[in-house]
């Protein structure tokens, strides 16, 4: 015990010596949750429109007008050529055409349902997919006031339609803040616990103290808590920092019980302190350590659900992901803060990540040889 | 014996780097492995401080198999390896705190050992080790190989890149520590360091050429040797080799080294034969052999050995 005890402390020691390592621990988190929180628009600021009206009658400017006063649509073009149109959208420089025919009007005053025709770039899915819906709840307006005032004044019963009202549990503003500082925070965790803690094993494997060590009477549980040990704490306090400064820039809601996620997260930890431990045995030089790191983090990161949700993967996509740990946490960090989930809510994952953090504990462990 | 090394085989991915190395040391002595670099001195002693296992053979130190009983082994040997391998971001006392403490032991507890070697470098003990000189490095890697109070003391090229002083200094230091009762052994690179120690074994290619007594190597070298110099130390190498009548030409400083293949040439017939292809100043003298002689005639049979069989 006083070895292990004495091995963290000469640990933390050379961390908090180490003229990189501090910045990385206190400026890293502060600047990803500024930057990278920005990195995923879940909402449309400026929607680039081509209005292509042939009809030109007072409905179809009515139409025109209401995307003319919306916040979110800069209507800039106008022509009667849809070929123009297609050009435009072609050249990237507009995200969707509205199409009126000609005779749009007329057809509507017989009751014989005329069709509009959107025409979105969907390069980008996600923005696409946004942009048709905003459009249509646009048009859907529309309809109701014209439903209402063609309605005849001898009509008593007002026009049979489905009012929906819409309400976003958990999130009801749609921030996307919200979603992604949590993200943020996990990938934090995770880069602490995995390539600090794999790039100081490789380290003293590339300076031979490893070999100074190795035939010293040190016992190999011994060397491997004093080095984890270390940067389970500092992760741990960089998930705290990292709350911290959510909270204070971003206003997140921590609605959930904090000591839920930080028991999670020491779970996690072992998990991920493990890989990294294991991608040290990999390697014996910390160039070496870092492309194998840098692998498996953009695996983890773009799998894990941080930008784009996991549910929208294909099957395989999924299945592969239960060998992601960051997306376990990504989920639950989530469910935690956002949600305010409780224990038993989060125990399928939880069981999960333990199970996780065994497997690759032990398999790191085993294949860490003192003799070389 | 303190330690007996037995047939020990070593090879990595079908490059063999030991042959049937099997030598002992005994209990209170200044053992030195003498090889060019690339013979296998670093191989042999990672097996026998636990950290490489031979793939045939057998280790025992004190009468503890060390393949076996790597543990007990590790708390009886101090192993100073060939590159510095202290923490260069923990200061000198430190390093030296965290060896002791990893022993189980503290420095005050044997300060009295390397008192010696670290009342050299502790003006600098707040001083962090990677910023310390090549000579004071070797100082406290020394002290925290010995922190421990090991029997066997292993001193991987301990000399290496450190200046004519600080080598003689650091001989010495080896010598004190030895009156205290530790058997060490070391490896070096530099044959004229043989002469400093009790016996000393000849490794080249993963072969022990021989093992003896640095006075008794020389003894029994059998063939005359001459020294000879002229204007033209270059070309009187080259002179020398292309004759067919020399076994050995090397350059030794100012002269060269020469042996015959026949020990009934002269050295008139060898200035005779300089003065036929236009030497100068012509030197020979017949000269007492140095360890490095002996050393170089070692290896050049043992070439000869290898290529013939």
């Amino acid at each position: 015990m006083r070895t292990i005890l004495y091995l963290i402390q000469k640990e933390l020691l050379q961390i908090l010596r180490n003229k990189t390592m501090l910045p990385i621990i206190f400026i890293v988190p502060i600047i990803q949750l500024l930057v990278l929180v920005h990195a995923a628009t879940l909402e449309m600021k400026k929607i680039d429109m081509y209005i292509v009206d042939k009809d030109l009658s007072s409905t179809s400017r009515g139409i025109v007008q209401k995307f003319e006063s919306s916040p979110f649509y800069y209507v800039n073009h106008h022509s009667f050529s849809i070929q123009d149109a297609e050009n435009e959208l072609k050249k990237g420089n507009i995200d969707i055409i509205l199409h009126i025919p000609f005779g749009f009007e007329s057809e509507l005053v017989k009751g014989n349902n005329p069709g509009l025709q959107l025409l979105i770039d969907a390069i980008n899915g996600t923005a696409a997919g946004l942009i048709q819906s905003y459009t249509q709840a646009v048009l859907a307006d529309y309809n109701r006031e014209i439903m209402l005032k063609w309605a005849s004044p001898g009509m008593k019963e007002k026009p049979l339609s489905i009012e929906i009202t819409r309400s976003f549990w958990y999130n009801p503003e749609l921030n996307y803040k919200t979603y992604m500082v949590p993200g943020i925070l996990v990938l934090l965790v995770t880069l602490i616990g995995m390539i600090l803690t794999s790039l100081n094993l490789v380290r003293e494997k590339e300076l031979g103290t490893a070999e100074q060590i190795n035939v010293t009477p040190i016992r190999k549980y011994h060397f491997i808590t004093g080095k984890l040990f270390p940067f389970w704490i500092i992760a741990l306090f960089e998930l705290a920092f990292g709350l911290f400064i959510g909270k204070l820039i971003f206003d997140i809601p921590i609605v959930g019980s904090l000591g839920l996620l930080f028991l999670f997260a020491a779970v996690y930890l072992f998990a991920i302190l493990g890989v990294g431990l294991f991608i040290s045995t990999l390697a014996s030089t910390q160039q070496q350590v870092m492309f194998i790191n840098f692998f498996f983090m953009l695996l983890f990161i773009l799998m894990s659900g941080l930008f784009t949700p996991v549910e929208t993967m294909p099957d395989f996509a999924q299945v592969i992901n239960i060998a992601n740990p960051m997306a376990y946490f990504m989920r639950v960090n989530r469910m935690i803060l956002l949600k305010g989930s409780g224990f038993y809510d989060v125990l399928p994952e939880f069981i999960s990540v333990s199970i996780y953090a065994l497997i690759v504990l032990s398999l790191a462990v085993w294949r860490y040889r003192k003799t070389v | 014996m303190t330690l007996n090394i037995t047939d020990i085989n070593k090879s990595f991915e079908g490059l063999q780097a030991l042959t049937d190395i099997t030598f002992s040391v005994k209990e209170g002595e200044l053992f030195g492995l003498i090889g060019p670099d690339g013979s296998g001195k670093t191989t042999l002693f990672r097996i026998i401080t636990t950290l490489l296992l031979p793939d045939r053979g057998e280790v025992n130190l004190f009468g503890i198999n060390v393949l076996e009983n790597y543990k007990k082994i590790r708390q009886l040997v101090g192993y100073m390896a060939g590159r510095f391998s202290l923490y260069h971001d923990l200061t000198v006392e430190e390093n030296l705190k965290f060896y002791a403490t990893v022993f189980g032991t503290t420095i005050e507890k044997n300060y009295d050992l390397i008192k010696d070697v670290y009342c050299q470098i502790e003006p600098f003990k707040t001083r962090k080790a990677g910023k310390l000189s090549g000579g004071m490095k070797q100082k406290l890697a020394l002290s925290c190989a010995l922190i421990h109070k090991p029997k066997l003391l292993v001193l991987d090229e301990p000399t290496t890149g450190v200046d004519a002083v600080s080598r003689m200094e650091f001989w010495e230091m080896l010598k004190r520590l030895q009156k205290r009762g530790i058997t060490i052994l070391v490896s070096t690179s530099y044959m004229d360091e043989a002469s400093l120690c009790d016996r000393v074994g000849l490794i080249q290619k993963g072969n022990l050429l021989s093992v003896n007594k640095p006075e008794k190597i020389i003894t029994e070298y059998q063939k005359e040797l001459l020294s000879v110099s002229s204007d033209n130390l270059y070309k009187l190498v080259n002179d020398l080799r292309s004759e067919k009548n020399t076994h050995s030409a090397f350059l030794f400083g100012q002269s060269v080294h020469l042996t015959r293949k026949d020990q009934n040439i002269t050295a008139e017939q060898v200035v005779k034969y300089l003065q036929h292809n236009g030497h100068e100043n012509i030197r020979v003298k017949v000269i007492k052999p140095g360890i490095e002689d002996c050393f170089m005639d070692l290896m050049n049979e043992e070439d000869e050995v290898l290529l013939s069989g």
